[in-house]
Order: structure tokens, then C-alpha cells, then sequence
């Protein structure tokens, strides 16, 4: 009953963030319509931080008190990370074309973008590839750590390089911002994502919780 | 309004990956679900 309130909670407030993004934020003067993009383009992008953050405290947890469950809630927010920056990998390129006049370029920030994708990837093929759930666990602990020094890389990337991406619109210095009802629809955007992030990840943890529990009863079964 | 197709098609793919991710964990739940519920009923019946 908790989980189908939370469930409608998400919806209703997914469904104001989109209102929000077409019919309360102004139409930036450069750029048009097309910068509405961005409501669903960066929120998307912390949102995957977020949950690789997410796991890698709960790869470093594992590493250290060897606890199935941190294992669980690790491959479960990678999983939803993933996600989330496919679908930054997505709308940035249809965002870029009508921009920039390309859909893609190797620059700084989309490299280290499209590098981080590929980690989390093989993350979770890494996964596939070990049968024993320890040693499983502790590979992918181990690998992940190190998976997660590339989000501050990505963060950096367009202050650190000049870059074809824009400079950052918040706490960016001098002669950057965002309109007051701009940071307002970001804000709602954030949210909303974030709330759908957490309700994915209890439902992802669910689901490896069960894995364990068939495991346990796959076992007794063949010993049986 | 100039490039609105492409806003639209933005937020249709960004909900859509969401949507099919939703559902691929809620059917593997459900998978799951059978698997764990017959395997008690054949662990029962050699009880």
C-alpha cells in the first residue's frame, strides 16, 4: 500500500516537472524551445551521480563489513545510474543538433560522459561473468571503487578543458546563472527525478533481495 | 515554435527508457516471484 502511494507520489510529481518544463519555465532567448531540453537533460545527469555515489558507498561498505545487502543496494543503484545517464547520453544529442549543428563531438565533458556509461556497463557484465556471490560481490566492490573516480572527472570536465559543452549554469562565476523560474522547473525537474530514482532502487533491491533468497532455495533443493 | 518536434521527442525517449526500465524490473519481480513459490512447493514435497 506504502510502495503504490509512493508509486503515485512519483507519477503526479513526474508529471508536474514535465507541465512545469513546457509551460512554466520561459523560452530562453539564444536558444528557443529547444533549451526546454534541459529540465529533463541535467537533473538526469545529478540524478546518475547520485546513485553512483550510492553505490559507491555501498561498494565501500561491502569491501569492509562484507554485508550481502550493501552488494545488493550497489548493483541495484548502478543499474538505475545507468538509466538515468542513458538518457542523458540520449537528449543531449537531440539537445546538440539543432545547437551546435552536430549531434555528437569527442569533447571533454562527452567523452568522460560516454566513458562513465561504459563503466557501469562493464560493471555490471563483471557481474555476469563470476558465479560465486562473494566473490562476485567483492570484484564488483572493488571495481566499482574505482568505476566512481570518473563522475568528479565528468563534474569538472567542462571548468577543467575548454569544451563544446556549455560552462556550467549554476555556481558557474561570474556572468553565468539561471532566470528565477528557470531554477524553479530545475528544482521541481530534481525532484522529481530523484523521488523516481529512489522508488527504481527499492524496486531493483527488491528484486536482488529474491535472488539471494532463490539462491538459498536452490540450494537446499539440490541438497535435498 | 521551432524545433518543438525535437523537445518532444527528447522527453518521449527520456520517459520511455525510464518506463521500459520500470517495467523489465517488474517483470523480472514477477519472474522471481513464480521461481521462489515453486521452488518452496517442491522443497515442501520432499519434506
Amino acid at each position: 500500500m506504502k510502495k503504490n502511494l509512493f508509486a503515485l507520489l512519483v507519477v503526479l510529481m513526474l508529471g508536474w516537472a514535465a507541465y512545469a518544463s513546457f509551460f512554466v519555465a520561459p523560452t530562453e532567448n539564444t536558444m528557443g524551445v529547444i533549451q526546454r531540453i534541459f529540465y529533463l537533460h541535467m537533473p538526469s545527469a545529478i540524478v546518475a551521480f547520485c546513485a553512483f555515489l550510492v553505490t559507491f558507498v555501498a561498494n565501500l561498505l561491502y569491501v569492509f563489513r562484507r554485508q550481502q545487502r550493501w552488494d545488493w543496494l550497489a548493483v541495484s543503484a548502478a543499474e538505475v545510474g545507468l538509466a538515468y545517464i542513458t538518457v542523458v547520453l540520449i537528449t543531449g544529442p537531440i539537445w546538440a543538433h539543432p545547437v551546435w549543428g552536430i549531434w555528437w563531438t569527442w569533447d571533454a565533458r562527452l567523452t568522460s560522459t560516454f566513458v562513465l556509461w561504459l563503466l557501469y556497463i562493464s560493471y555490471l557484465l563483471l557481474r555476469t561473468l563470476i558465479e560465486d556471490p562473494h566473490r562476485r560481490a567483492l570484484a564488483s566492490a572493488v571495481y566499482g571503487i574505482f568505476a566512481f573516480l570518473d563522475v568528479p572527472l565528468v563534474h569538472m570536465s567542462i571548468r577543467w578543458w575548454r569544451t563544446q559543452h556549455p560552462q556550467p549554469v549554476l555556481m558557474g562565476g561570474p556572468g553565468t546563472g539561471l532566470d528565477s523560474r528557470m531554477k524553479i522547473v530545475l528544482l521541481y525537474s530534481f525532484i522529481a527525478l530523484l523521488s523516481l530514482m529512489i522508488f527504481l532502487v527499492r524496486q531493483r533491491y527488491e528484486l536482488e533481495a529474491m535472488r539471494g533468497q532463490a539462491d538459498v532455495l536452490r540450494r537446499e533443493a539440490e541438497a535435498a | 515554435m521551432k524545433n518543438l518536434d525535437s523537445v518532444f521527442a527528447a522527453y518521449m525517449v527520456g520517459w520511455g527508457v525510464f518506463f521500459l526500465y520500470q517495467l523489465t524490473v517488474s517483470r523480472r519481480v514477477a519472474s522471481l516471484r513464480d521461481e521462489i513459490e515453486q521452488l518452496r512447493i517442491s522443497l515442501k514435497r520432499e519434506k
